[in-house]
């Protein structure tokens, strides 16, 4: 097996420091600014981005966290039932200006499951993605406004995020 | 690495004795998820969306049918509900054909409350649709005991290492049964205690303590689960009478004073007040009895989950 460094931990805090001024730059309207991550690796990356955004804005930014499994659309298509966690949003999603937030952008199936959660939690104002990587291959008419690296891959290919909360180290991979 | 993830295999949950551990705690674990389902702003999830439900209570049930309907309605899975006075079961008809009518009509989940013990392990043998227990005479109850441990586990925060106390009629009680076993298994210490009519020393086979004098059994308790009198199920007088139970086993305000102060207070419904618990203590702060309810259905929406979330083949 073939792994290919994309992204090192510099190169994934320039790439977090830039989006951070695009998604001041794109909201002027910066009080409903509020940020959820999907799980896994999307919470971290919410709060780091909240946390860069907030910084800009010398303020704290809402940040929650969703787990999509109950809202997947392949449960079907399984053996066994996929472990659930809970979602965790503590501020009141509507009239907000949610910025979602995942580490790959692949299919678009899981933003689908994201989109339809979040709007079980209430009705936000205005939806927006970021995504550290967009890899292509879109199944569902889903597209990301901030995104850290755009990587050309197969289909086949295998782009894997490594977070210092989750994983020590961070770095991003292609595996062929 | 990280260590390789457990998955749920089963489809049916018949009971708690042939649980391990490890599966009652994923049991607990996905309820949790669930719980906080119920506080959003649209409680309800797609998950069993196109699966069909049947409630088969061949017992009556106002709480855990009610339970077990709006589990399944939050999941988006339909719901028929079959109590025994309108099926055809009172024309003649087994169990078994009743069963295999509701599987022919596309029927994904059958949850059956049965006298019978065995009733759900019954149906299992030869029915591709998953089989929650919902009782079975005095056998199992198991969605009881999983409501209980995560009310447990959620309020002292571990099961591990802590003293549970379960007074009243444990001879006749299907709770008792399905909590022992599961309240054994994650390491908790069980003292049953209640008149010996109703709590025969046999039980001391299952790992618990047995006693019956009402005050050493609550002194030491963290957590006092009381259980009715199940007249229904007894054959014959096994004490005087209720207001001699009350008297020598009821949790009164006396012996509530003697339990430890942060002692929680539980009961699976339904309440004889003034009999097995004063009223007032039902009601005060220490008692979680209708957050049991709460977390019910939390439970009851994760065993579903589990055993038909996914395509078993």
């Amino acid at each position: 097996m073939n792994v290919n460094l994309i992204m090192d931990a510099s190169a994934i805090e320039r790439a977090l420091a830039r989006m951070a001024h695009e998604i001041v730059e794109r909201n002027p309207q910066t009080d409903t600014l509020a940020f959820v991550g999907i799980r896994t690796n999307g919470a971290p990356l919410a709060r780091r981005l909240a946390g860069k955004v907030g910084a800009i804005l010398s303020r704290e930014l809402p940040t929650g966290e969703l787990d999509i499994t109950m809202h997947r659309d392949d449960l079907d298509l399984r053996d066994t039932p996929p472990a659930v966690g809970p979602s965790a949003i503590d501020f009141d999603v509507t009239g907000r200006t949610v910025v979602l937030v995942d580490d790959v952008l692949f299919t678009g199936r899981s933003i689908r499951a994201a989109m339809d959660e979040l709007s079980d939690f209430g009705r936000a104002a205005c939806l927006q993605l970021a995504v550290l990587v967009d890899r292509g291959h879109r199944e569902l008419p889903i597209r990301a406004d901030y995104v850290g690296k755009n990587v050309p891959t197969a289909r086949q290919e295998r782009v894997t995020v490594s977070l210092v909360e989750d994983a020590g180290k961070d770095e991003v991979v292609i595996e062929k | 690495m990280k260590k390789p993830k457990f998955t749920w295999q089963r489809k049916d949950l018949l009971g708690i004795q042939d649980l391990s551990a490890e599966e009652i705690n994923h049991v607990l674990d996905t309820a949790a998820a669930f719980k906080q389902v119920g506080e959003r702003n649209i409680k309800k999830v797609p998950s069993l969306r196109g699966k069909t439900l049947v409630n088969l209570f061949i017992e009556p049930s106002t709480r855990t049918r009610t339970s077990f309907e709006l589990a399944a309605t939050r999941l988006s899975a339909d719901v028929v509900n079959i109590a025994t006075s309108a099926s055809s079961l009172v024309k003649g008809e087994t169990l078994k054909d009743t069963a295999l009518n509701l599987q022919a009509l596309r029927a994904d989940i059958i949850v059956i409350r049965h006298s019978a013990a065995g009733a759900a392990h019954f149906l299992s043998r030869f029915l591709k649709a998953s089989i929650v227990n919902a009782g079975d005479g005095a056998h199992e109850h198991p969605t009881q005991a999983l409501l209980d441990a995560f009310t447990i586990r959620e309020k002292k925060g571990k099961i591990a290492g802590l003293k549970v106390t379960i007074l009243g009629d444990i001879l006749y009680s299907r709770v008792a049964r399905s909590n022992i076993w599961l309240l054994t298994k994650l390491g908790a210490e069980v003292t049953l205690a209640g008149p010996s009519t109703l709590v025969p020393r046999v039980f001391e086979r299952l790992g618990c303590r047995v006693v019956h004098d009402v005050e050493e059994a609550i002194r030491e308790a963290d957590v006092i689960n009381l259980l009715r009198i199940q007249h229904e199920r007894q054959r014959q007088t096994m004490f005087p009478s209720i207001g001699e139970y009350a008297a020598i086993f009821g949790l009164n305000k006396e012996r509530f004073a003697r339990t430890k102060p942060d002692a929680m207070i539980m009961h699976p419904g339904p309440i004889n007040r003034g009999v097995e618990i004063d009223s007032d203590i039902a009601d005060c702060g220490r008692s979680v009895i209708l957050e049991q309810v709460t977390n019910g259905l939390a439970v009851r929406m994760a065993v579903l989950y589990l055993c038909s979330g996914g395509n078993p083949a």
